[in-house]
């Protein structure tokens, strides 16, 4: 239980930062809404709704990826990294409470932006929503491990959607066959599947990030 | 750390060999390949580019697979080596990985008239992992040298293990809604001499791999022992 209390508190913790500087959250939400917008410029007249649905997927990935280059700004800039480390808690629960922090950040993006979208676009059914939440896990599982990784280098935001895109593609195919197949079931059990096996993966893995 | 253990002098002895074994294998393979194997009735003569593009895909594999465990190595014993050698493996499988698109493009304009065809799976998952390897050395390259760097080198390692099966399924999965008609490959059907000569393409890639590797991990030795020697002396 006291792992669970320790992933409540760094991701209190970040959600607090947040609430204060307001930094990141406003950014992914104005983001989305203004690539949502190119996308109706980008799409010729007479292109159809699936095509829109495509891009409903590649908005939400690149949001994703705004916010995950800022997920640890803030431990960077006050040097605190170092600190998670050396706190008596495990390792994994630094990856997992930002984790849920970004999951928040970013459920929240869509809250707005899956709306925006039925109203730019046309519908959003039921399957492409439960796409979009397990795609969601995925990509903060994977994003934030990435993240970390990211931090350590001198490139930092450069390098991060390098790593990230090559592993969002299974994301992508799940979600958008969650969106356009008259059949979602196997491509919402397909984005299950990545969630557990990539999950696990980062949670038993992270600790070598961040620590020599 | 002396590098110039008995056991570094005899595999140094051991690489002119592994090379001229791999030089021998790989001609035998190209005679094999274009003259003693039979002309495929459909595809003629483009058909033998199969011998090379199947065998440098799996060596690519199997050098991703190799990097893997040697990252998991490191991770698990904390043995510096093991992070050069898991560079060198994913370094190999990256060269023969765009040998596989390379010779794939070629087989494609060949037998299907396009240079680039997204319904060749094999082709599409070795440009996401082409991707994928690429950005290793953008992150390996933009940290500084040192135990951080082994480790995280080698996490990102064990990701491309996972995502090479779990990127074939995706891929398997796409074709249904970018290709409704999926096009279904009999299994191959080849003859013995055919399969023979496949299996020596594929042994000589294998062991052509294996002596870069061990050549690419001496260089790579003689040159961190250089640096510090040139160390030591300022």
């Amino acid at each position: 239980m006291s792992y669970l209390a320790d992933v409540a508190t760094l991701a209190r913790k970040d959600l607090r930062l947040e609430l204060r500087a307001r930094d990141t959250l406003p950014a992914m939400l104005l983001f989305v809404v203004s690539t949502l917008v190119v996308f109706h410029f980008a799409l010729p007249e007479g292109a159809d709704e699936v095509a829109a649905q495509g891009l409903l997927w590649v908005a939400l990935v690149f949001t994703a990826l705004l916010g995950l280059a800022r997920a640890w700004a803030p431990e960077r800039e006050s040097g605190a990294l170092e600190g998670l480390v050396l706190a008596p808690c495990d390792r994994s629960a630094i990856w997992l409470g930002k984790a849920a922090a970004v999951f928040a950040f970013l459920s929240a993006v869509e809250l707005v932006a899956l709306p925006a979208f039925a109203l730019f676009f046309g519908s959003v059914d039921a399957a492409t929503v439960a796409g979009v939440v397990l795609a969601s896990i995925g990509i903060c599982a994977v994003g934030t491990l990435l993240a970390a990784m990211a931090a350590a280098s001198r490139t930092r935001e450069l390098v991060l959607p390098l790593l990230f895109l090559p592993l969002a593609i299974p994301l992508v195919v799940g979600g958008v066959g969650a969106s356009v197949s008259p059949e979602p079931g196997r491509y919402l059990a397909f984005l299950a599947l990545y969630d557990a096996i990539f999950s696990i993966l980062c949670w038993a893995s992270f600790e070598y990030v961040v620590s020599e | 750390m002396s590098t110039s253990s008995p056991s570094s002098s005899t595999s140094k002895s051991a690489v002119p060999a592994l090379a001229a074994l791999a030089a021998a294998l790989v001609g035998i393979a190209i005679a094999f390949a274009f003259y003693v194997a039979p002309e495929d009735a459909d595809q003629g003569i483009s058909q033998r580019i199969f011998y090379f593009h199947v065998p440098i895909a799996l060596t690519a594999y199997a050098c991703f697979g190799w990097g893997a465990v040697k990252g998991l190595l490191l991770l698990w014993r904390k043995d510096e080596r093991y992070d050069l050698e898991s560079y060198v493996a994913i370094h190999q499988g990256t060269i023969f990985g765009s040998l596989t698109l390379l010779t794939g493009s070629i087989w494609a304009k060949a037998s299907g008239g396009h240079w680039w065809l997204w319904s060749e799976n094999q082709l599409v998952l070795f440009l996401v992992l082409f991707l994928f390897y690429s950005a290793y050395f953008m992150l390996r390259f933009s940290i500084e040298e040192g135990p951080r760097r082994a480790n995280i080198s080698a996490v990102y390692a064990l990701f491309g293990v996972v995502l090479i099966p779990v990127s074939f399924l995706a891929i398997r999965l796409a074709e249904n809604i970018i290709h409704p008609t999926v096009f279904t490959r009999d299994g191959p059907q080849m003859s013995g001499v055919m399969f023979l000569t496949f299996c020596i393409a594929w042994l000589a890639m294998s062991v052509l791999a294996y002596a870069l590797y061990r050549l690419e991990l001496l260089g790579k030795r003689l040159d961190s022992n250089l640096r510090e020697l040139r160390e030591l002396l300022t």
